[in-house]
């Protein structure tokens, strides 16, 4: 009986450390990310960006997540209080969890599943579920809109984002993210499919409400969206999931198109780099795209993000699977035949 | 045309374009300064925070004539007057309300003794708004502080006066 607890002890304590190695490093990853994308959107517009809390204005997202620590968690008067802050909780977490099975290097990934993009697929779709609980249960009209918009968008986009996953599939002859990249090792997919690079790149933009899709939180029309009525801390983890939700995206996008942790060339001193540090640069790369997107492009109104999804991106990704299936099909190059 | 839109619109050109014009912006000079550590140049027509000045023997300018006060659009100026022991007439209170002030310069530029200006202090903002009722001796103690850089300024603008 001891015994038996006793290994039970020490699994459970070597599971806790594994959540705890990709926690920190993630919670530390999306504070980057808050400071890079405002710098970025600062250089861009020739302003300076954070630049007064500590050194470079680094600790400017600390600052303001302790600004939002120590500030009242307002519930309002007609919401319905406990799906109201169990919303972002649930956000947070379903974001963090789809983290379980990303490889950052070879071998090093918390649970490496058979089914793993399947199952970043579905806990991606399940945020959804966070954000309408939101908008729902704020029970005023801004967040409900900002939650039926949001709900629309991601389900809208995510088919897209299922075809594109399929025809890279169809590539690999296997679900599991590890040997996705090593199945990209002669050649990173963005070149063979640069097209679905593309349609996977702006679905991500839209599938994490990021601008120029970000009609869930549209300022100038619904205030905040869904986080209207939200403040202080279940504010902040709506923030967080957003945002690990943006770098899951980035990470996605490495995976599947730019070689996961794979080196650019294959020689020497290039491949005896760490795994992590070229999926690293390779993330930070596909968040400055993001970041350097939102600093660009002009916010899309509802008609056009509807269209360009249903119209253009279901048809394209529609298309590139049947037209890689047949190539891989006739020149006898699928994987697994 | 329709077609060449189409092909346009579908090899992202318009956005292609835009990433370069962004990036190039990205390494340009910054347009904004570090404003509490710097600050930018101001005019010496500036017009900031009132101060009431005073003769080089000390003597304080201001011979309380009301020109300003009646020339003052926003009414932010209350003047009070009495004759001092020598005969001079001098005032007793010179109230601004900040508050209602719309720093227009009309005081300055009405004054015939250059008593009372507008120093090129911008950064007097207060916690409470008692505080933004100057009274004669907080202005007199503007313009000690600030006499150097207001009698530079006064001396710069001259000749277009």
């Amino acid at each position: 009986m001891i015994n038996l607890a006793q290994t039970y002890f020490i699994e459970v304590m070597t599971i806790i450390l594994y959540c705890l190695l990709i926690f920190v490093p993630l919670l530390l990853g999306v504070v980057m990310a808050l400071y890079a994308d405002r710098k970025i959107w600062a250089a861009v517009q020739k302003r300076r960006g954070p630049n007064v809390v500590g050194p470079y204005g680094l600790f400017q997202v600390p600052a303001d997540g302790l600004k939002f620590i120590f500030k009242e968690i307002i519930l309002p008067d007609g919401s319905d209080k406990t799906v109201f802050l169990i919303a972002p909780i649930i956000t947070l977490a379903l974001s963090i969890a789809a983290w379980a099975v990303v490889p950052v290097q070879a071998g090093v990934v918390l649970a490496n599943i058979n089914v793993g993009i399947l199952y970043i697929f579905a806990i991606s779709s399940l945020g959804v579920y966070g954000i309408l609980m939101a908008g729902w249960s704020s029970n005023s009209k801004y967040p409900f809109f900002g939650a039926l918009r949001s709900a629309a968008q991601m389900v809208s986009y995510e088919v897209s984002i299922g075809f594109v996953i399929i025809t890279v599939l169809l590539c690999v002859g296997s679900l599991n993210l590890t040997e996705i990249v090593m199945a990209q090792k002669t050649m990173w997919f963005f070149i063979p499919l640069f097209p679905m690079f593309i349609v996977f790149f702006i679905s991500a933009l839209a599938e994490t409400n990021r601008p120029p899709f970000d009609l869930p939180e549209a300022e100038s029309e619904l205030v905040a969206g869904y986080q209207t009525e939200y403040s202080g801390m279940p504010f902040v983890l709506f923030m967080f999931g957003e945002y690990i939700n943006i770098l899951l995206m980035c990470a996605m996008t490495t995976i599947l198109f730019l070689g996961g942790w794979l080196p650019p060339i294959d020689i020497y001193p290039i491949n005896a780099v760490p795994g992590f540090v070229w999926f690293l640069l390779k993330v930070t790369f596909v968040f400055y795209l993001f970041a350097m997107v939102k600093a660009f492009v002009p916010r899309y109104r509802y008609d056009q993000l509807m269209r360009l999804g249903w119209k253009v991106f279901l048809p394209l990704s529609l298309f590139a699977v049947v037209a890689t299936s047949s190539i891989l099909f006739f020149f006898n190059l699928a994987p697994g035949m | 045309m329709k077609i060449i839109n189409f092909f346009k619109s579908f090899l992202l050109l318009d956005f292609l374009k835009a990433f370069y014009l962004a990036q190039k912006y990205f390494f340009r000079k910054k347009a904004t300064i570090n404003y509490p550590f710097e600050k930018g140049k101001l005019s010496p027509r500036f017009r900031g925070e009132h101060a009431l000045r005073r003769y080089p023997s000390g003597e304080e300018r201001c011979i309380g004539c009301k020109l300003c006060e009646a020339v003052c659009p926003a009414q932010a100026i209350t003047i009070e007057t009495q004759p001092r022991d020598d005969g001079t007439r001098r005032t007793l209170r010179y109230d601004i309300d900040m508050v209602k002030c719309i720093y227009c310069g009309l005081c300055e530029e009405s004054c015939p003794v250059d008593a009372i200006v507008q120093g090129p202090n911008f950064e007097f903002t207060t916690e409470t708004r008692k505080e933004l009722y100057y009274t004669k001796e907080k202005l007199l103690e503007n313009g000690d502080r600030w006499e150097t850089v207001i009698a530079e300024n006064l001396e710069a603008d001259a000749k277009y006066r």
